[in-house]
Parts: C-alpha cells; sequence; structure tokens
C-alpha cells in the first residue's frame, strides 16, 4: 500500500484548510478584475437611473446638489394639468390594449399551437413582423395608414384614442401570444384527450382543461402588453395627435425643452409602474418552468 | 524490491464543494510508466481527484507533487499533464489537425515539427486518413481518439482520462481498452484513468485505487485487490460476493474457529486471508466479522463432497443462465441463500442443478475471506 | 398538431379576429408605405402613386449617403462598445455560483424595463456641461490646482486659469454613448445564453493544452459563441439606427440617425413617399441581418449533429 500521510517533501507548501474554496481556474466570477468590471458595468448602468430618481426629490430647483427631501415637483406634476391628461390617456390606452390585446394573443397563441394549415411558417413570419422590424418603420407605417383611411381625428374622448389604441394592440399581441406559446409548449396533449374520453367537446376541454394551464402564461402576458403600451413612444409618436397626448410623448416634448424636476417626477412614476408590472409578470411566467420539468 | 519512483504524489488532498467533501485527505503515489486506476462509485471523489491533478480544481488542504514539483500554485495551462475529457471536448469548429496541432501552436512550436508530430501522433491512433475532417464527420470512437492524439502530442509526463469509455457502445469499448493498454506501452508514460466500471479498471491497469465517498480504501494490483480484498466494501463492489455475519470463537495454533449465523461452526487456516493482512493472527477472539467467498470459487456437487472442504446442503431457488455460464442460487437449510458460478463447459449441462432439487455446495477453506462486518 | 381541415370551426374562430387585426393594422399598413414608396409628392397631402424609383434613387444621394454613412458608424461604434463590454459581463453571469445567476440577470434586465426615453433623458443630467461628469472633473481639477498652488507652480497655469467644463453633450459621442445605455441588455442576454452553453470542458481542455486565459478566449470560446455575438449586434445595430429621439435628446446639429431622417420626411419636411422609401431600406436592412443570423444559425445546427 501506497498510501501514507507522515512524509510530506519540505518543498511543498501544505495548505491547511483555509476559510475560503480556493480559485479554480474557470472561477472567472471570483477574480478581483472581473467583479470590478461588472460591478463599474452595474454602477453605469444604474447611476443615471437612480440620480433621476434621486433629484426628483431634491428640493433645488436646478437640481445639481442635494439640498433636502421634498414631494413639491410631485404635487407640481400633479397639477400640470397636461401632464395628468397625458398621464389618464396612456392608463386608458394601456387597459384597453390590455384587453384586447390578451385575448388575440391568446387566440392566435392556441390555434398555431393547435393547427397546421397552409402556409403557416409564413403565417408565424408575419406574426413576429410587429417584434423584429424597426419601430420607426411600424410608426410611419401607422401614421400613413391612419391618414389614408381618414380615420377621424376630432372625436370626443376617450374616442380619440382609438388610433393609438389600435396600433399599439397590433404591436403588443403578437408579445402575448409568443409569451402564451411558450407556455402551450409545455403541455401535454394527453390532458385534452382525456377530457374528451370523458365526454367533453372541443369547447368544453378548451375550457376546462387548457385555459386554465394557461392562466399563469395569459397573466403574464397581460401584464406585458400593459407596459409595452404603457412604455411606448415610438409608435405612439407618430399616431398621436395634438390632442392625444400620452406620458412618454409628454416628457418627450417636455424633455426637449428643458431639464425638469417635474419631469423627473413624472418619469419616476412611469418607472415604479413599469418596474412593478414587468416584475409581477416575470413572477407569473417563473412557474411555467417549474411545472413543465414536474410534468417531463 | 525497489519501487520505481513516484511521478504523482498526492498528499494529505480535501477538497470541499459547500457542505460536501468530495476528497477527503487522500494520499497516494504513482509510480513511472504505470497504468493507474481511480475506481469507485460515482460520487465517491474519483473524478475530481484527478481534476485536482489536472489542476482544474485546487485543493483546500495538502497538496499534489508532478514529478517532484510542487503543483499548488501551478495553473493546468503549465503542467506537465493532459487529459482526456469524459465529453472529449474536441473542439468542434477545428479539424482533426489543428486540434491536434492547438497544443503545439499554443507552445509556438515551429510549424514544421507541428506538422511532424501531428501526424505521428494521428498515425498512432490510426486517424492519419481523418487529418482534414471536421469532428461532426467523426464517430464517437473516433473522436475519442483525437483526444487521445491532441493530449499525447504534447508528450505529457501523465496522460489523465476521466472516464474515457463510458460513451461508447460495449464492443467498442472492449476493442478501445485493448488500444489503450497498447497505447500505454508505445508511449511509456503514466495514464491514470477514472472509472466506475470495475471490469474495464481490472482489465486495463497495473494497479487501482479503490474510492468510497472522497477516501482511498485500497491501492493493488487486479489480483490482489479481487482475491484479497482489504474490507467488505472492496470486496462488494469488485466482483460478486457471497457473505455471512459470524463470530470469531477459538483460536487454536494457526486455526481460526469461527461461528457462522445459520451455519454453524466452521475451522479456517491461519494463511486464510484476513481483514486485507494475510495473517489472522491479530483478530481478537469474540470479535464480530465477516466471512466471504466468491460465487465462482463455490463448487455444486449432487453427492460427495471431497474431503477437506467447506460444505453445505441446499435447495435450488434459480438459476440464471448467461451463455457461458449459470449463476445457482442455493438456499441453505439455515434460509440464506448463497450463489455458485457453474461454467456451462458441455452444451448438456447438468440436468440436476434446477430449481427445487437439493444439492450440495462446497469450498476450499483456503478460499474463504475473513472481512469486516 | 392536427391539421385545420380536423376542425375547420374550431380553426376559423380561433383564427379570425388575430388574423384580421393583423392584416387590417399592420399589413395593410406596410403595404401602404410600400406603395407610397414609389410614389410622388404632388401637393401639401397629396401622392401620386407612379410606380417611380426616384425615392430611393435619392437615398443614394451623396447628402444621404453621408449621412447614413455617420449614422451607421455611430451605431457601429455603440454596438462595438457593447459587444466589448457584453463579454465581460455575460462571462461573469455565466460563471457566477447558480444562486447568484436570477439576481444578476435581474440586476441586468431592470434597467430595460424601464423606458428607453426616461433612461436616454437620465443621461443628459449626467453628462451636460453642468452635469455629474463635469462636476467630478472639476473636484479633481480644483484638487490638482491646489495641489500646484502648494508646490509653488501656481503662477505657470499649468493646467489652465480656470476648469473648463468638457461639451460631453450634444456631438456623436454622446449619441453613441446613448445608444450603448440604451441597448447594453440586449447584447448581454443572447451572449449569456451562448456561453451558458458552452461546454465547459472546451475551455478546460485548451487550458489543458497549454494555452492561457486570453488564447482560450480567442482561439476557442469566441469562435464558439460568435452566433451570439451576432444576435446581439443584430438587435443592438438594427433598432439603434431608428432610435431618432436619441440624437434628438443627445445629439448636435450634425448627428442623425437613419431614424431621424424617415421622421422628418413623415413630420417636418412632409415628404411622405421619400419617407417610407427610407423606410424600407431600413425593412430591408433588418430582413438581410436577420437572414444572415438565420443561415448562421442553420449552420451552426448542422455542426453539433
Amino acid at each position: 500500500m501506497t498510501v501514507d500521510t507522515k512524509d510530506v517533501p519540505t518543498g511543498l507548501r501544505w495548505r491547511r484548510a483555509p476559510r475560503r474554496a480556493p480559485l479554480g481556474p474557470l472561477d472567472y466570477t471570483r477574480r478581483w478584475w472581473m467583479r470590478l468590471l461588472v460591478a463599474v458595468t452595474f454602477l453605469l448602468l444604474y447611476a443615471p437611473i437612480l440620480t433621476l430618481v434621486a433629484f426628483s426629490f431634491n428640493d433645488s430647483r436646478r437640481n445639481i446638489v442635494w439640498r433636502g427631501f421634498t414631494l413639491k415637483y410631485y404635487e407640481k406634476a400633479w397639477n400640470n394639468d397636461s401632464l395628468i391628461d397625458a398621464f389618464t390617456n396612456s392608463l386608458s390606452i394601456a387597459v384597453i390594449n390590455t384587453a384586447v390585446a390578451t385575448v388575440l394573443g391568446v387566440l392566435a397563441a392556441i390555434f398555431l399551437w393547435r393547427f397546421r394549415f397552409p402556409g403557416k411558417a409564413a403565417y408565424e413570419g408575419f406574426m413576429v413582423l410587429p417584434i423584429v422590424i424597426p419601430e420607426i418603420c411600424m410608426g410611419v407605417a401607422m401614421m400613413a395608414f391612419f391618414a389614408r383611411v381618414g380615420w377621424p381625428t376630432d372625436l370626443p374622448w376617450p374616442f380619440n384614442l382609438t388610433s393609438i389604441t389600435i396600433a399599439h394592440i397590433a404591436f403588443s399581441f403578437p408579445f402575448v401570444a409568443v409569451i402564451v406559446r411558450a407556455r402551450l409548449v409545455g403541455f401535454n396533449r394527453e390532458l385534452e384527450d382525456a377530457a374528451k374520453d370523458l365526454g367533453a367537446s372541443d369547447w368544453r376541454a378548451l375550457k376546462d382543461i387548457v385555459l386554465p394551464y394557461l392562466k399563469p402564461g395569459i397573466v403574464a402576458g397581460a401584464l406585458i402588453a400593459f407596459t409595452l403600451s404603457l412604455d411606448d413612444f415610438v409608435i405612439t409618436f407618430f399616431t398621436a395627435g395634438p390632442d392625444t397626448i400620452t406620458l412618454p410623448v409628454k416628457i418627450f416634448s417636455m424633455v426637449r425643452f428643458s431639464v425638469t424636476p417635474e419631469v423627473n417626477a413624472a418619469s419616476t412614476v412611469l418607472i415604479v409602474i413599469t418596474v412593478i408590472a414587468t416584475a409581477l409578470a416575470m413572477r407569473f411566467q417563473a412557474p411555467v418552468r417549474k411545472l413543465d420539468s414536474n410534468e417531463g | 524490491m525497489a519501487e520505481p519512483p513516484a511521478i504523482i504524489s498526492v498528499q494529505g488532498v480535501s477538497k470541499r464543494f459547500g457542505g460536501i467533501t468530495a476528497v477527503d485527505r487522500v494520499s497516494l503515489d504513482i509510480r513511472q510508466n504505470e497504468f493507474f486506476a481511480l475506481l469507485g462509485p460515482s460520487g465517491c471523489g474519483k473524478t475530481t481527484l484527478l481534476r485536482m491533478l489536472a489542476g482544474f480544481e485546487t485543493p483546500d488542504e495538502g497538496g499534489v507533487l508532478i514529478d517532484g514539483q510542487d503543483m499548488t500554485d501551478v495553473p493546468p495551462n503549465r503542467r506537465p499533464v493532459n487529459m482526456v475529457f469524459q465529453s472529449y471536448a474536441v473542439f468542434p469548429h477545428m479539424s482533426v489537425f489543428d486540434n491536434v496541432a492547438y497544443g503545439l501552436r499554443v507552445a509556438n512550436t515551429p510549424s514544421g515539427e507541428i506538422g511532424e508530430r501531428v501526424h505521428e501522433a494521428l498515425a498512432m491512433v490510426r486517424l492519419s486518413e481523418q487529418a482534414e475532417r471536421k469532428p461532426d464527420q467523426l464517430s464517437g470512437g473516433q473522436r475519442q481518439r483525437v483526444a487521445l492524439a491532441r493530449a499525447l502530442v504534447k508528450r505529457p509526463k501523465v496522460l489523465l482520462l476521466d472516464e474515457p469509455l463510458s460513451a461508447l457502445d460495449a464492443k467498442l469499448r472492449e476493442a478501445m481498452q485493448l488500444e489503450l493498454v497498447r497505447l500505454q506501452h508505445t508511449v511509456g508514460i503514466t495514464f491514470i484513468i477514472v472509472t466506475h466500471d470495475q471490469h474495464e479498471a481490472l482489465s486495463m491497469a497495473n494497479r487501482i485505487a479503490v474510492m468510497e465517498a472522497g477516501q482511498v480504501r485500497q491501492v493493488d494490483g487486479p489480483a490482489q485487490l479481487y482475491e484479497f480484498p482489504g474490507s467488505r466494501f472492496v470486496a462488494d463492489f469488485i466482483g460478486k460476493m457471497n457473505l455471512f455475519p459470524a463470530r470469531v470463537v477459538d483460536r487454536k495454533g494457526t486455526e481460526l474457529m469461527v461461528e457462522v449465523e445459520g451455519l454453524g461452526r466452521l475451522t479456517l487456516p491461519g494463511q486464510a486471508p484476513h481483514l486485507g493482512g494475510p495473517c489472522g493472527v491479530e483478530v481478537p477472539v469474540g470479535q464480530d466479522v465477516g466471512i466471504a467467498v466468491r460465487p465462482e470459487k463455490v463448487h455444486i456437487h449432487s453427492d460427495g463432497v471431497p474431503d477437506g472442504r467447506i460444505a453445505l446442503r441446499g435447495r435450488v431457488s434459480e438459476v440464471a443462465y448467461f451463455g457461458d455460464a449459470s449463476h445457482v442460487y442455493l438456499r441453505l437449510d439455515s434460509g440464506q441463500v448463497i450463489s455458485a458460478n457453474i461454467r456451462n463447459e458441455t452444451r448438456t449441462s447438468d440436468p440436476s442443478v434446477r430449481a427445487g432439487e437439493v444439492l450440495w455446495c462446497s469450498w476450499d477453506p483456503k478460499d474463504t475471506l475473513i472481512l469486516d462486518r | 398538431m392536427d391539421s385545420w381541415r380536423k376542425n375547420p370551426l374550431v380553426f376559423w374562430v380561433l383564427n379570425l379576429s388575430p388574423s384580421a387585426w393583423l392584416i387590417a393594422f399592420f399589413i395593410v399598413p406596410l403595404a401602404l408605405v410600400w406603395v407610397l414608396s414609389f410614389g410622388e409628392k404632388r401637393g401639401l397631402l397629396d401622392v401620386a402613386i407612379t410606380g417611380t424609383l426616384d425615392n430611393y434613387a435619392r437615398a443614394l444621394q451623396p447628402l444621404y449617403l453621408e449621412i447614413f454613412w455617420k449614422s451607421i458608424w455611430m451605431a457601429a461604434a455603440a454596438t462595438l462598445v457593447c459587444l466589448i463590454a457584453g463579454y465581460p459581463v455575460a462571462f461573469a453571469i455565466a460563471f457566477a455560483p447558480n444562486r447568484w445567476k436570477p439576481y444578476l440577470l435581474l440586476a441586468l434586465m431592470v434597467p430595460f424595463w424601464i423606458n428607453i426615453l426616461i433612461r436616454t433623458y437620465a443621461l443628459i443630467a449626467v453628462f451636460r456641461t453642468r452635469g455629474y461628469v463635469n462636476f467630478t472633473l472639476e473636484w479633481i481639477w480644483d484638487q490638482a490646482h491646489s495641489l500646484l498652488a502648494f508646490l509653488g507652480l501656481g503662477g505657470y497655469e499649468l493646467i489652465g486659469a480656470r476648469f473648463v467644463p468638457l461639451e460631453l453633450l450634444y456631438n456623436n459621442f454622446a449619441v453613441s454613448l446613448g445608444i450603448v445605455y440604451a441597448f447594453f441588455p440586449f447584447m448581454v442576454l443572447p451572449l449569456y445564453a451562448n456561453i451558458e452553453k458552452l461546454d465547459r470542458s472546451y475551455m478546460e481542455a485548451s487550458l489543458d493544452l497549454g494555452a492561457g486565459h486570453w488564447r482560450t478566449f480567442f482561439s476557442v470560446v469566441f469562435p464558439l459563441t460568435w452566433h451570439g455575438a451576432l444576435s446581439g449586434v443584430i438587435i443592438v445595430f438594427i433598432p439603434a439606427l431608428g432610435a431618432f429621439f436619441i440624437p434628438d435628446l443627445l445629439g448636435g446639429t450634425d448627428s442623425q440617425l437613419i431614424g431621424n431622417v424617415i421622421e422628418r420626411q413623415f413630420k417636418a419636411a412632409n415628404d411622405w413617399p421619400f419617407g417610407a422609401a427610407l423606410s424600407f431600406l431600413l425593412m430591408y436592412a433588418t430582413f438581410g441581418a436577420l437572414a444572415l443570423r438565420a443561415i448562421v444559425a442553420g449552420r451552426k445546427q448542422g455542426l453539433e449533429v
């Protein structure tokens, strides 16, 4: 036997249980220069946003040095009628968009998952087009379209928002379809067959089996549709009229002229809403993976 | 007998991952020109130990010497060892030639020499024809030979092989075992192979370290390991074993009396191996032990057991037919089951060896092992 | 999957409304722009579709070619910065312990959820003449100034008599920086996905054969993950060309992206046919890039058989 622990050559630097595991050759994340690089990147990523948020609370017009906490810019923003109008418009559009885009997206996801038909590949290609083409191309297309068909622009609120809402639905329902379809991939068709075997009709099986399974995907899709609409600037910029300003468009026009704490306040409100909605969407999407792995 | 010098010396090495100790104070010397196997069940730490030799894991405690040099602060790319990975890790974007040449190019070898050495290495693994192919045009066995050539062309002092045959089918695996032994003779360097397959280890290696739970249980030659396992774990892990709990009751000179549960009292000769040593004198009277015998050492008789053998009577409970041999399971009068392997030397095997028949089995007391319980 | 014939009623009920919406409010508008791009501007809002190629020819005039060239150059520089900064970040996330990964990815994603316009606006406060970067520089200048005075060199004005703030905004540099800031996560995500999938034993084999970390990166990691880099480059570069609001907010008079030219044709200049032609040129570029990526992905799959 050659197992022995006694004679250690003097040349060997004997290690004794260190507090931290020693660095392996591929432990890149634990190298200090890598950590520094990542820390600096994240700092650069966050610093501008955090300062923007911080200075919406800064009691100084020139918003450069910290002069104490204040909510007066939120108050000012609240009392700025055009800002509030824009915000109301944004929310109204987002709500209607969410309702319609979710329904359309779910229908599209189910039929693309369910059926084989001639020209399906091309159909799917067109379906993702609103996601992949540059926003400005879609924006000008919507602008030209509404001008050409002579869409009425002088309707009373909220009907004057229809053109923007239609455009939002057109680009956000494919996102919903993609998210819902991702969830459908994990669906076991035998569950639906079992329901039919037990006497359920096609519709009944869809309603009782498929839709409940899809629920988290639908909620996630709806939240994404909501944030996409609330956040959209480019397409809205081309479809909005002088009386139908949304919050991002309003912020754009304000920012173009000056940097004011009111803009910071309005931006902070928008940041908070979208971050919360997206975080919720991520939460609803997260269990998909867990369930899928269980179903194998 | 003077032992050849150690090319690799593992000294008190431990490695923990989170709360799990993968390698636990292992010390081990591996000699020059040896075909050495690290054998053990999955999760026993054998791969971690190999990766520490290559430098991919850093020991928490202890250290490794390669050719007398402390490897503690030497990164993998400066160690005089090369590795054949379990997945082979043949670079998919390079041709066979470029894969094999990679290590030489990295070392700024003159291009004339690279060509020469790569062709030599490819000839050695019989891949000269495939030099310009891409890895996706090769079979699994060919890819493995690329990995071998790529490592050997660097002329390492030690070649490390991590489960090199596990991805191959049974036929190819057998051929590759012979090929690896041939290669090791040709290049004359130390090979260290990690495997969970006892047959692989027994058929290829000069010496085998059996590992369990991060520790080395026994280091020996294949025959020694099989015939004289030092512990119940090793006996059980390598080959099959009939095991009976027993207690040492008396010692007469060199003979040892043991009381075996259900079988009664047996007298074992002093030269029977005990607890890894050749002599049973150290086993104190009154100690609980296990007595063991390999199935192929157990013979079956329909009548008349020769003198001097340990004989037991039982009823055949099952016969499993394997073509060249059959495994016979005998339920003894005590209710315990003993298995015996009989070779099917003729086409018409013994008709009395059928389930339900009452037969005798016997073995030579010298083939009995005394192990820990 | 069933054939649609198996249950035409269900098929049509599910299919009808999304398809109708897609056709009426997406395909038709795009087709309209495509048709407009072959038209001639007659009056204020009057366009005659004459099948002319003049609009495309106009895009090739030196004036526009120069704008395109500059625009491509700015977007390309920004994409390159994203790529160079993206690899280490993707590496760090891919090699982080599993329990950190979701948090690191989240940390990367959160700024990306925030409105792109607001993020662009946030940069103004950082980079303007009275912004944080210049304040930091001024502070450093002050310290250096007092140090020089202390050393008795104050009279020589070695670093100028006064701190002159850097003009960091309203130039091409600011636009490129804005693009980097807006699209950086787009680059990291595909890179991360590819590095994460990369079998670690390739890297270990390279190290084992004597290569250092840089050599391993350029000989093994990059060749095996470059299609991820390509995806990242495409999804940063193409949207960047159209992001007209970044030059609007951060750029100077001569920093324009293709998006700005398109925007001007549809708004201020009111030359829709020309804007439509430019818009379709940008679309064709997008399709070309996507096709390129599909080809590469196809080749990649063939390689992995």
